[in-house]
């Protein structure tokens, strides 16, 4: 099975404790209603999606329930780092800016 | 014949239980349950009127006279009490920020007992709870099965497990077909 580091528990978990949730580091719009549609669809709809390193949130949900940013490489499940929510994006070599 | 006015109360595992050679699946006693939300700038103050201070410690416990809180995560704990006493009256006057919703009866404790404890967790448990890394007093949200429990180590070889109580049935029959097959 495969181990996630829970930044909040400090230790690695069984994967079946943990979901997936999306595209990290995403920047919510401070005024929604005035944005074109074209730049909503941005922000709501489109996602990078790279094969590689992606920064990732995933949450704890069985566990301490608590969401984190992960970096993991989607080509060999590999889990590179994972990190606090709101704590700075790290740099990786070789990831998608 | 006396008659009640009172709604009768039937504990969701009434009158079951497994014994084996090794292990025995048991439901625990009746509860006083808290799920307590609390900042930690109010941890001060509420440890205080619960009696004892509350664990900050990933996966830690602390308990004093039958009352129980543990840590689920970073500002969450489930208080247990088997003294028989309110745990809510002594909360409501702290005035600190917090939230306590009395969960006695959403939960369900089971108690698995003997040598074949651990085995008969890991049955469903995907979690290291061997002694070393799952030491006495640990405890954690994780799954068993296909449901969501917390596992709390109350013993070098017991465990008490909670469930919701719409999942005791499942639990219980999980715990008890795997006792079946723990052997040390
Ligand atoms: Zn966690």
């Amino acid at each position: 099975m495969l181990l996630i580091r829970c930044p909040y528990c400090e230790e690695e978990r069984p994967e079946l404790e943990f979901r997936h949730a999306g595209e990290a580091h995403l920047v919510r719009p401070g005024n929604i209603a005035e944005m074109s549609d074209e730049d909503f669809e941005g922000f709501f709809f489109i996602r990078q999606n790279p094969k590689g390193l992606v920064y990732e949130r995933w949450r704890h949900v069985h566990g301490c329930a608590r969401f984190f940013n992960a970096v993991r490489d989607t080509v060999s499940d590999k889990f590179v780092t994972t990190y606090k929510a709101g704590e700075k994006k790290p740099v990786i070599k070789g990831a998608a800016e | 014949m006396a008659r009640s006015n009172e709604a009768l109360r039937r504990p969701a595992l009434e009158g079951r239980a497994a014994s084996h050679a090794w292990v025995s699946v048991t439901p625990a006693a009746p509860a006083s349950r808290l799920s307590l939300r609390t900042p930690a700038d109010s941890v001060g103050a509420v440890s205080k009127a619960l009696g004892f201070a509350l664990p900050q410690k990933p996966k830690t416990s602390a308990q004093k006279n039958g009352r129980a809180a543990l840590w689920l995560g970073p500002d969450e704990w489930l208080v247990i009490d088997e003294s028989g006493s309110e745990i809510s009256p002594a909360l409501g006057k702290v005035k600190a920020f917090h939230s306590a919703v009395d969960v006695s009866h959403r939960n369900v404790g089971i108690v698995v007992s003997g040598p074949g404890a651990e085995a008969t967790i890991a049955a469903g448990c995907p979690q290291d709870i061997l002694l070393a890394t799952f030491p006495v007093g640990a405890c954690s949200r994780t799954v068993l099965g296909k449901i969501e429990i917390v596992l709390w180590r109350t013993g070098d070889t017991t465990f008490r497990v909670e469930c919701w109580r719409s999942f005791s049935d499942y639990a219980f029959t999980f715990l008890s077909e795997a006792a079946r097959d723990a052997a040390v």
